[in-house]
């Protein structure tokens, strides 16, 4: 007769539930690589209207938004090898940092896209209407790409939040830390997404 | 839980100073006057962040082969999404 022994099943499967985020992460590159499509398509067709448009957009912060996502996402990286190495307290303040330039982030956006609504050009706006046509769309997805990530920004936000009290509260740790890799793993999306946006919006003039 | 490569912190600062040279090579190219090369280098140089990006901090590099043949394929499919949709464009 054999014996057996009694294993303590887990009721977390990790591999699984890195399996699940990484099939999330494939939505959402479909999700951002249709509109980037669109793009695509007319800046074929539109190529003079969209070059003249792109002009009307801040590289600097652009730029510096690129380099404020590119350091989150060092710092998240981070955070997963200080709980892998029983440093919670180092991976907490790692996760802060993470959100505080996440909100940087958000507030270079509200400079940005506040200074193009004092010219009047916003979604539906009267002057954006009488632009010629490459140059309303080339504005209708700048705010159509950059509001949809942006809104990902808070939603990682909220899941980098989540983890931070899930390891003061201990549920998070070197043996179990598969929510604080995903949420990780949705931030590198969002760093990833903005890696081309930038480029394809604000250099290509 | 299996035993995970930990990364070092270390290594996580070589690639994001890579990440970040790469940016500033995209910033500098962009004001070179390349015509219709321009998008093409400005998506090579995302394309080699990007990758840098899943490889490093998204640990691919480390995960099993399965994980790096799911993602090589759905970029994969992604990129025939694009060329078939000028396939229909481009000769309307």
């Amino acid at each position: 007769m054999t014996t057996s022994t009694n294993h303590h099943h887990e009721e977390h499967d990790h591999l699984g539930s890195k399996m699940g985020m990484w099939l999330f992460i494939f939505t959402e590159l479909f999700l951002f690589g249709g509109l980037f499509l669109v793009y695509a398509v007319f800046r074929a067709k539109y190529t003079e209207d969209f070059h003249h448009a792109a002009e009307e957009l801040n590289v600097f912060i652009g730029t510096l938004n690129t380099v404020v996502l590119l350091i989150s996402s060092m710092t998240v990286a981070m955070s997963i090898t200080a709980i892998q190495k029983g440093d919670s307290g180092r991976a907490i303040r790692l996760l802060l940092m993470t959100i505080v330039l996440a909100l940087v982030f958000m507030v270079n956006k509200y400079f940005e896209w506040g200074h193009k609504f004092e010219f009047k050009l916003y979604p539906g706006s009267p002057v954006l209407e009488n632009l010629p046509k490459g140059e309303l769309l080339f504005f209708g997805l700048y705010f159509m790409m950059t509001g949809l990530h942006a809104l990902h920004v808070l939603v990682g936000c909220v899941l980098i939040g989540i983890t931070i009290a899930q390891i003061s509260k201990k549920k998070l740790n070197e043996h179990k830390y598969t929510f604080q890799e995903n949420a990780g793993l949705y931030w590198h999306l969002v760093d990833f997404i903005w890696i081309f946006l930038f480029p394809l919006l604000y250099l290509v003039t | 839980m299996e035993k995970e490569h930990i990364s070092s912190y270390w290594s996580h600062g070589v690639v994001l100073t890579i990440l970040l040279a790469l940016t500033a090579l995209s910033v500098t190219m962009a004001e070179f006057h390349l015509g219709a090369l321009s998008v093409a280098v400005a998506l090579l140089v995302a394309s080699v962040k990007g990758t840098t990006v899943l490889t490093y901090f998204m640990h691919l590099k480390h995960e099993s082969t399965f994980f790096k043949a799911m993602v090589a394929g759905v970029f994969i499919v992604y990129a025939l999404v694009i060329v078939f949709t000028f396939f229909d464009y481009l000769f309307r």
